[in-house]
């Protein structure tokens, strides 16, 4: 299994750099995938973050698209509340690598 | 994530391209780990001894499936299917020529299971099964998508997609599986969808559509929930409930069954109408998965079972249901007669969501607004197992006409791409069969390359700006490639998706 070193820690991620052990992620641990990822966190980038690992802590399941878009329109204004907005922040797709910075297990399936 | 992809450029004839041997020998998806292998009963790893077991698996196949010794004793080598697979086109690596592909397979047939092969390998072309070929195996049956479109051009009917999903089942038993669809099987198992998606997650989803279809329309339309004694169980992809474009075709659905006053539910034991158990050719699995939908349909006492946008769910329903659940008409055993005796004869069982809903169109029952539709101008993409596995309604051809009916319902603005690149000759998205994964992001995207030049004819020359397709694996697969070819991802959509935007809602009429 493939890991990251974070702050001297390492850390065991899959092939494709999510983290395989949730419980271990931590802010530092964010930044450090989202480099690699090549997004430079924001605070509008936070605040997905931060509703995904919520929603995943009450459902263990990141948010579906629509719930995410919903939630983010609430927090940050009408008009991010749109799935373009989430590209802008996310440009590999919300769904896949803002699951990836959050630590959150891949979603899988015809998605 | 996947790194180097690199689309093709669009050629201006058809040609088949200039051959580059090798070109995707490396393409290959990652290994289900051990984990994912024995949770599904597979071995988990290519252990010793997985030559003996992948042979024996394969004199199994032979002996069970007649279909599979034609096929690997019948091909004469015309070269008729060479240039109709989408991924050789894309790639120009000759292994993607499906009798090569088949070819990977028959060598090994040929050593093992015919004297010629097992006196006289070298004279035949017949090779042992090593590491190295079970490689190819892996990087090549990877790279076929089971679409089936070399099949309809073979004059022998050879289907390639058999051969692929039979080199799957023989890696499966020796050890060796896709990650992709491997964990994805074991998904549905544990938490009954290939997303991963729990029942409490699936019902808040459910509800967050009900107050924006409120908030849209004005209307109270609901999207119920494990509701016994419902006429319809809706059956549909995973992705409907996630992935966007594919929720809009859910709310098209749930608008439908409101203007109708018909009662439906959806099921969270059966959440998924996908069945990855026929694109690692496993019958097993096929039948494991098939039987959620039975025990639902029997759980909630519903009459009719309708299936959403899926493309191979729709093969799987259609063709396969009947054996394997005892879903629709003609099984005479109690285990058959059981279903069959609560569900409503009058209605086709399974039912597509498309036959529902031009049944509804054919007698005036939904109101549609045409303009509604008025920006968009729509062409169609014919999913390949939907176009050349399944039919719809009561002639032939009918899986072809009735989505185009509805589109045209719909909308006024309707254009078909070129012949030869729809209805049964359609060319696959590039990320059917199991493939839908970003580390073959590269595969993918050249794969989309034939119904990406029809696309463009279309988009120039007809300004054709919207797409709509019938599967979710289309959905997604085009939306992540669109932009390859500088096209914008929201343009391709669901039929339904279409449809809600027309539908007027209120007394059903």
């Amino acid at each position: 299994m493939p890991t990251i070193e974070v702050n001297g820690k390492s850390y065991e991620t899959d092939e494709e750099g999510y983290l395989v052990n949730l419980g271990e992620w931590n802010e530092d641990v964010a930044n450090f995938i989202a480099k690699v990822e090549n997004v430079d966190m924001s605070q509008n980038h936070w605040e997905v973050v931060n509703f995904l690992r919520k929603y995943y802590d009450e459902y263990q399941i990141a948010p579906a698209v629509r719930v995410l878009t919903k939630a983010i329109g609430k927090q940050l204004g009408p008009e991010k509340g749109n799935s373009q907005y989430l590209y802008e922040l996310f440009p590999y797709g919300p769904a896949k690598q803002a699951c990836k910075i959050a630590g959150l297990p891949k979603p899988t399936g015809c998605v | 994530m996947a790194a180097d992809v690199k689309a093709p450029p669009l050629r201006p004839f058809a040609e088949p391209p200039a051959l580059v041997p090798g070109a995707m020998q490396a393409s290959k998806p990652y290994v289900a780990s051990a984990k994912m292998q024995e949770a599904i009963g597979f071995p988990g790893e290519l252990t010793e001894g997985w030559e003996g077991r992948a042979l024996d698996k394969m004199g199994e196949l032979l002996g069970k499936y007649r279909s599979l010794r034609v096929y690997l004793d019948s091909c004469v080598h015309c070269g008729a299917c060479t240039d109709k697979c989408h991924y050789f086109l894309g790639t120009g690596d000759p292994l993607n020529m499906p009798v090569a592909r088949q070819d990977l397979m028959r060598s090994v047939y040929r050593r093992h299971f015919t004297l010629a092969g097992k006196l006289f390998p070298k004279l035949v072309g017949a090779r042992d099964l090593t590491k190295d070929v079970l490689d190819q195996w892996y990087s090549y049956y990877n790279q076929c998508s089971e679409c089936r479109r070399c099949s309809v051009f073979c004059p022998y009917g050879i289907d390639t997609a058999e051969i692929t999903m039979a080199g799957k089942e023989i890696m499966d038993a020796a050890g060796l599986g896709q990650k992709y669809s491997n964990e994805i099987i074991g998904k549905v198992h544990r938490i009954g969808n290939n997303l991963g998606l729990p029942g409490p997650a699936l019902a808040d989803t459910l509800e967050g559509l009900e107050e924006d279809v409120k908030e849209e329309t004005g209307v109270d339309v609901r999207f119920p929930l494990d509701q016994k004694g419902a006429e319809v169980l809706l059956v549909t992809p995973s992705a409907d409930f996630f992935a966007e474009p594919h929720v809009d075709s859910l709310i098209g659905y749930a608008k439908v069954f409101h203007a109708a006053g018909v009662s439906w539910t959806l099921s969270s034991h059966a959440s998924e109408a996908g069945n990855f158990g026929l694109f690692i050719g496993s019958y097993d699995q096929l039948r494991t998965i098939a039987m959620r939908i039975r025990e639902a349909a029997l759980e909630l006492g519903v009459k009719r079972i309708v299936v959403g946008e899926c493309g191979h769910a729709w093969r799987v329903a259609y063709s396969m249901w009947n054996t394997l659940a005892g879903i629709g008409a003609g099984g005479e055993d109690d285990f058959a007669r059981k279903l069959q005796s609560q569900l409503d004869s009058r209605y086709k069982q399974p039912m597509h969501i498309c036959e529902f809903t031009h049944d509804l169109i054919g007698r005036g029952a939904l109101r549609l607004d045409r303009e509604a539709n008025d920006h968009r101008v729509v062409t169609f993409h014919d999913s390949c197992n939907v176009a050349r596995a399944s039919r719809m309604g009561d002639t032939p051809g009918g899986q072809f006409e009735i989505p185009r009916a509805i589109i045209r319902a719909v909308a006024n603005h309707y254009v078909e791409m070129a012949p030869g690149t729809t209805h049964d000759a359609t060319y696959c998205c590039g990320g059917g069969g199991g493939l839908l994964t970003d580390e073959l992001l590269d595969l993918r995207v050249k794969g989309a390359l034939p119904r990406m030049e029809a696309l463009r004819q279309v988009a120039d020359g007809r300004g054709v700006n919207f797409m709509a397709t019938i599967c979710a694996i289309c959905k997604a697969q085009f939306t992540k490639v669109l932009p390859y070819y500088g096209f914008k991802m929201g343009m391709v959509g669901g039929v339904h998706q279409l449809v809600s935007t027309a539908i007027r809602l209120g007394e059903p009429r």
